[in-house]
């Protein structure tokens, strides 16, 4: 299946699309190209045979001392059950001048909104073209992303001691 | 913090507010309002009695559950991952267990009797959860009784999980690789006697508020929801089958013993109003708790039968020392009484940390379509919308 889907991204989208196929691990995965993302998305979820309508989570994990951060998308699709996981790689040298940045597929799925925030809150990604792009968790005036591996707990919050 | 780009956003969400004309008010709900289940705050901007806009603010109740869990061994996790969704720890405990399972290797090992204690306790907790959501709707819309007699029968099931694990909300009962203990003794019979008690319970339930004229009036054609929608924002569980879709994971996937067991997918058929209404998903709920209670009787026969207490079964038998794995990344998904429960895992090598875990609550994707639902109808409507969405608090800020 996941072979089947890598080769018509390949032949549909862009040559460039994808970059490689992951196999090893329990779930099969495909890494995206960002640029492409978005088409990639809604390829997936309008063309018959896939329907990829359901996104069920967007993860960002970080990958200190590495300087890349990677987005997880694991899609569903209702009609056909299936599962599918894709992977954005983003290299970043993690200042706070420039975020690792990825395009939003908020309007390919109306929940990536929400997801998205989570993951600009705590993990620092920006995601270009993005309707509402606030901290969703934490407070707005919140400093730093806590779930960076590097993160530094503040000594205080608006003069409260937070140790 | 650098760019001003990462800022917009915000400066944008100050600018709406600071726009708002001398015609329209800004109302906060919450987060101390009762109807909101929790600590969630909607910030509404309306129109005399019209919603115009809802702007959920959310975190009131962030415990970092994802940080705390990067920090912590796999086994440690689990009272965690009970704090989420607190009306329903035994499924949340489940579905955590089952993914590190899975990447051990271990879950197709497990005894079948081990399984169906789960199943057993987890149905037991989804019928609680069911009834703290049906009972707290009926008071958000007014009725009063309904919330106590759910109280009332929720306190049997409380007391029999307390018997079991020794708290009464907050378990850790399920384990990786087995149990913390084998059920108490007569707990099958105990959990029985409550099962002929309840079924009579849920008739009068029906009668009470189900069909009562007040309640389908404020409920029925009332929040809207259509499939496409449901799909696009997320929802799942009632919120998805209410709409009309037959999407139960514990078919889908058959996880654990459910592919043994016989029980139908309530889905909403707009008896009352449209398809999807707030009503459908009130009925999918009551509808679950009948199903709930059918796969408990199985359970318990099958407790009683063919995987008997015996003086040497060690629930415990398969829990491993330390939980080794290799570098490599498992979503596990498990249908909790809200919806879909995920957890992401990435595991590292030589250690029993993991490097991340993400939990995907369903109460979180839920209630991101309220904004949606809750357009253009009045502020009284607006709670009856948010109670039928069932909503836990612990996990939409994890």
């Amino acid at each position: 299946m996941i072979e089947k889907i890598y080769s018509s991204l390949e032949k549909h989208i862009h040559p460039d699309a994808v970059q490689s196929l992951e196999t090893s691990g329990l779930q099969p995965a495909i890494y995206l190209n960002p640029q492409y993302l978005k088409q990639v998305c809604y390829f997936l979820r309008d063309t018959e045979g896939y329907y990829f309508d359901f996104l069920a989570d967007i993860a960002a994990v970080d990958y200190y001392p590495e300087p890349y951060f990677e987005l997880v998308y694991h899609l569903t699709s209702i009609p056909y059950q299936q599962q599918l996981v894709l992977k954005v790689k983003l290299e970043n040298n993690r200042s706070s001048e420039e975020l690792p940045t990825a395009p939003s597929v908020s309007e390919v799925w109306r929940t990536a909104d929400w997801h998205e925030r989570e993951a600009f809150d705590l993990m620092g990604i920006y995601f270009e073209g993005h309707p509402d792009l606030r901290r969703i968790l934490m407070p707005d005036d919140w400093q730093g992303y806590p779930l960076r591996k590097d993160y530094q707990d503040p000594e205080t919050y608006h003069g409260i001691s937070v140790k | 913090m650098g760019n001003e780009k990462y800022q917009a956003g915000l400066a944008q969400y100050r600018e709406k507010i600071a726009a708002v004309s001398a015609q329209e008010m800004v109302i906060n709900m919450g987060p101390q309002h009762p109807s909101t289940h929790g600590v969630l705050r909607l910030e509404l901007i309306t129109d005399g009695e019209i919603v115009k806009e809802i702007i959920p603010h959310l975190g009131y109740l962030h415990r970092c559950f994802d940080k705390h869990a990067e920090s912590i061994n796999y086994t440690k996790s689990i009272p965690f991952t009970d704090r989420l969704d607190y009306l329903a720890s035994m499924n949340n405990s489940h579905a955590f267990v089952m993914g590190v399972e899975r990447m051990l290797g271990l879950d197709q090992k497990i005894p079948k009797r081990v399984e169906y204690i789960r199943v057993l306790v987890c149905e037991l907790n989804r019928i609680a959860s069911h009834l703290i959501a049906i009972g707290t709707y009926g008071i958000d819309i007014g009725a009063f009784t309904p919330f106590m007699w759910c109280f009332r029968d929720r306190e049997h099931i409380m007391n029999m999980l307390e018997w079991a694990s020794g708290s009464r909300m907050l378990y850790n009962y399920i384990w990786i690789g087995g149990l913390f203990y084998d059920v108490p003794v007569q707990f099958e019979e105990r959990c029985k006697e409550f099962i002929h008690y309840f079924k009579p319970k849920l008739v009068e339930l029906d009668e009470l508020l189900s069909n009562n004229q007040i309640f389908i009036s404020r409920t029925a054609n009332i929040g809207v929801l259509p499939a496409d929608v449901a799909i696009n924002y997320g929802c799942s569980g009632p919120m998805l089958r209410a709409s009309g879709i037959k999407w139960d994971l514990r078919r889908v996937d058959g996880y654990s013993v459910y592919p043994e067991l016989d029980f139908d997918i309530p889905v909403g058929k707009g008896e009352m109003g449209s398809l999807g209404d707030c009503w459908d998903r009130y009925q999918v709920r009551v509808e679950e708790v009948k199903q709930s209670v059918k796969i408990i009787e199985q359970c318990l026969d099958r407790l009683l039968s063919d995987y008997k207490r015996t003086v040497d079964f060690d629930p415990r038998a398969l829990v491993p020392k330390k939980v080794n794995l290799k570098a490599q990344d498992y979503y596990v998904r498990a249908e909790n009484p809200k919806g879909e429960l995920g957890f992401y895992f990435v595991t590292a090598d030589k250690t029993d940390v993991p490097k991340r875990v993400k939990a995907r609550g369903p109460s979180f994707n839920n209630l991101s379509v309220l904004p949606e639902l809750g357009k253009g109808v009045l502020i009284a409507d607006l709670i009856a919308i948010l109670g039928s969405i069932d909503i836990v608090l612990g996990e939409v800020d994890r």
